[in-house]
């Protein structure tokens, strides 16, 4: 058994550990590229979203290299993510690929399905040693993820340009290297104190936050690394959902901060019920931002993901209402860079015009 | 006597019946937008997100046509309508986006319907809906008890062969008596039934000596059953119908041919009808043609593809003569 599975920011790293934890046969998948997109987007159903098309070609390289078993994550909608696994079989199959899919339902659809399902993927291993191997891998997955919110706070004010990303980069090598959850804790202090290091220039920095659908927020590659570019800019990042986050929603701390209680309540008075993915946190997200007086938000969503779709839907009443810039950034497999950049810059300069204007008359 | 509008757009041609009767009971009125027409749909398509679907745009422009007509819209927050599954985020998120919209547009009236939290909850709902018309429980308990009595009258109707418009009190929709073909046509019945959107494809078909089935006619429990073998249980309702009526009269060898009419962006569709396709290719040969359609559809296309499909169901039956 040969399991490989899709890209997804930091993922690969967690699922290396872990599977390295429990001898699991693994491959990850060709970094995500030009090529991985078009060959998600030929085989992919057509008004598939986005992050679809973009996991079915790196299951497609992945299998080429000569894995045997796709491991997925499942979903209970009504968001159609839950029923990616179940399109990404089918098409696979269609296209002639023979492998054993194993489809990691939430435990919400019973736990005794979950754990079957977790000892196929890991045989060897009882189930205690499967929850021992979680809990200590989850805790270097945390640990990556402050790491990166670190990042992202940092390079506004790094001094040479470059800095923060060398830096980012030997955070995560020494992370990787942690195994017990002894050295993880001393990994992360390390870690954190390596971008902490990084030698700032005190600036006046706009204070953006960047919204929207996971998948396209956790994927440089299908963002076009907008996170470096903006901190690049001088601009301090606070971004609504992180790795970890996302993977256990229920988390009573999550990375980005608050909780998800608060940033739904937050949202109540615009979008009063969750509507699957991301939608209610998005505008929660907004709104609390708004008041502790960011500069703007930037919003990223697949084309046509419905949950995305239904919070941009209620922009305008927020707009009106807590007057914050919102710029919506809708990614498919047609997007170029030049044009988020462009919208970008603009962007950019109408938030310091307006921080300007806000000087002025105070 | 207040006047409550209801936008003739998405569940109003599932749930209309019950609706119409609560609020008269209630001592209201209800007043329906007009059918969709090309202003409505430019409301929409105006007013609306470009990216949300057409269906949804559609509901804009209805929306937005009962301004100064009526109190309040009702735009009911409808998060399930069954234990297990949802409908569709955008039922989820509705009232808020009609809410978001800058218009000086009736209070909006509605409350969140959610199966998933038990009848208990469904009953606290209804009262909570009532509530802002009468202080009378009973009274609310009456209306909704005749409410949900039309709306079983009505879904007998469809199961015994009415087409929506028909179980609506539209008498001109009769479906035909003595056909030539049978052709199944699957889709949400907001699109098929909205002769404007679906560029009145049911009457087409009509014309052209075809008996029209929709999903309405296929008993729940046989929806269930034709879907039960797939290794993944489907969480929105209105796809399990779609898949279901398919499965079902591919079966019992029930249609010459299928018509699956699609919305642009339709979420849910996008990837059923991987699903749909492959899974009836398995059981029948009967063809079945997928039909996608948005606001810029035009009627021509729809024409040229409906004739060729007709027509090579035509041809395909003279060979087996």
């Amino acid at each position: 058994m040969k399991v490989t599975f899709p890209h997804m920011g930091t993922i690969d790293s967690l699922l290396s550990d872990l599977f390295t934890r429990l001898e699991i046969d693994f491959l990850v998948p060709p970094k995500t590229s030009t090529k991985t997109i078009s060959l998600g987007a030929r085989y992919a159903p057509e008004f598939a979203c986005f992050p679809l098309k973009v996991n079915i070609g790196n299951l497609i390289e992945g299998l080429d290299l000569g894995a045997d078993t796709v491991a997925m994550v499942g979903g209970l909608g009504p968001c159609r993510f839950g029923f990616y696994a179940e399109v990404q079989n089918r098409v696979l199959r269609d296209i002639g690929y023979d492998f054993e899919m194993i489809v990691l339902e939430p435990p919400a659809i019973g736990m005794k399905i979950f754990l079957e399902r977790c000892r196929r993927l890991a045989p060897k291993k009882s189930l205690w040693q499967i929850f021992q191997a979680v809990r200590i891998g989850w805790k270097k997955a945390v640990a990556v993820d402050e790491v990166e919110k670190r990042v992202l706070q940092t390079r506004a004010f790094e001094r040479k340009k470059g800095d923060t990303t060398r830096a980012h980069r030997r955070a995560l090598k020494v992370l990787s290297e942690a195994v017990t959850a002894e050295e993880i804790r001393s990994a992360r202090e390390e870690a954190l104190a390596i971008i902490d290091s990084v030698e700032r220039r005190e600036q006046d920095s706009l204070r953006v936050g960047i919204v929207g659908e996971f998948y396209i927020l956790l994927e440089p590659f299908v963002n076009f690394g907008i996170e470096e570019y903006l901190g690049n800019e001088g601009i301090y990042l606070e971004r609504s959902v992180y790795l970890t986050d996302w993977l256990n929603p229920g988390g009573k701390k999550p990375v980005f901060g608050t909780t998800r209680e608060k940033i739904h309540h937050a949202a109540e008075p615009y979008l009063a019920h969750f509507v699957g993915g991301e939608g209610q946190d998005t505008i929660g997200h907004i709104v609390e931002w708004a008041r502790e007086g960011f500069d703007g938000i930037i919003h990223f969503l697949p084309f046509t993901c419905m949950p995305e779709i239904i919070a941009k839907s209620i922009f305008p009443k927020i707009d009106r209402e807590l007057d914050i810039p919102i710029l919506s950034l809708v990614i498919d497999e047609q997007t170029g860079r030049a044009g988020v950049i462009t919208r970008l810059e603009a962007f950019i300069d109408l938030m310091r015009n307006k921080r300007k204007k806000r000087l002025v008359a105070s | 006597m207040p006047k409550i509008g209801v936008p003739r757009a998405l569940l109003y041609y599932k749930y209309f019946p019950l609706w119409k009767t609560f609020f008269e009971g209630l001592g209201a009125e209800v007043v329906v937008s007009p059918p969709t027409n090309k202003r409505i749909l430019n409301l929409g398509t105006e007013t609306a997100e470009s990216e949300a679907c057409l269906p949804v745009k559609v509901f804009y422009g209805h929306a937005l046509a009962l301004k100064g007509e009526v109190d309040a819209l009702f735009v009911p927050r409808v998060v399930s309508v069954e234990g297990k599954a949802y409908t569709c985020p955008k039922f989820l998120g509705l009232p808020d986006m009609i809410k978001a919209l800058d218009d000086d547009l009736p209070p909006v009236l509605g409350t969140t319907f959610n199966l998933r939290q038990g009848w208990r909850r469904f009953f606290a709902s209804i009262y909570e809906l009532g509530s802002h018309l009468t202080r009378n429980p009973l009274k609310i308990l009456r209306a909704f008890y005749n409410g949900a009595r039309e709306l079983k009258i009505f879904d007998q109707k469809l199961r015994e062969g009415s087409l929506v418009p028909e179980a609506l009190g539209e008498t001109d929709f009769k479906n035909l008596a003595n056909p030539t073909l049978t052709i199944g046509v699957v889709g949400h019945p907001y699109n098929i039934f909205d002769s404007y959107v679906s560029m009145n494809l049911v009457k087409r078909l009509h014309r052209r000596g075809a008996k029209v089935l929709t999903p309405e006619m296929v008993p729940p429990e046989a929806i269930e059953e034709s879907i039960s073998s797939l290794p993944k249980s489907l969480f929105w309702t209105y796809e399990k119908d779609v898949v279901g009526a398919i499965f079902y009269w591919l079966e019992n060898n029930m249609v010459n041919g299928i018509i699956y009419m699609i919305s642009f962006a339709c979420g849910p569709d996008s990837l059923i009808q991987v699903l749909v396709e492959q899974e009836a290719r398995k059981i029948s040969p009967v063809p079945l043609m997928p039909l996608v359609i948005d606001e810029h559809s035009g009627e021509a296309g729809l024409v040229t593809r409906l004739e060729a499909f007709l027509d090579m169901i035509d041809r395909k039956r003279a060979r087996v003569h």
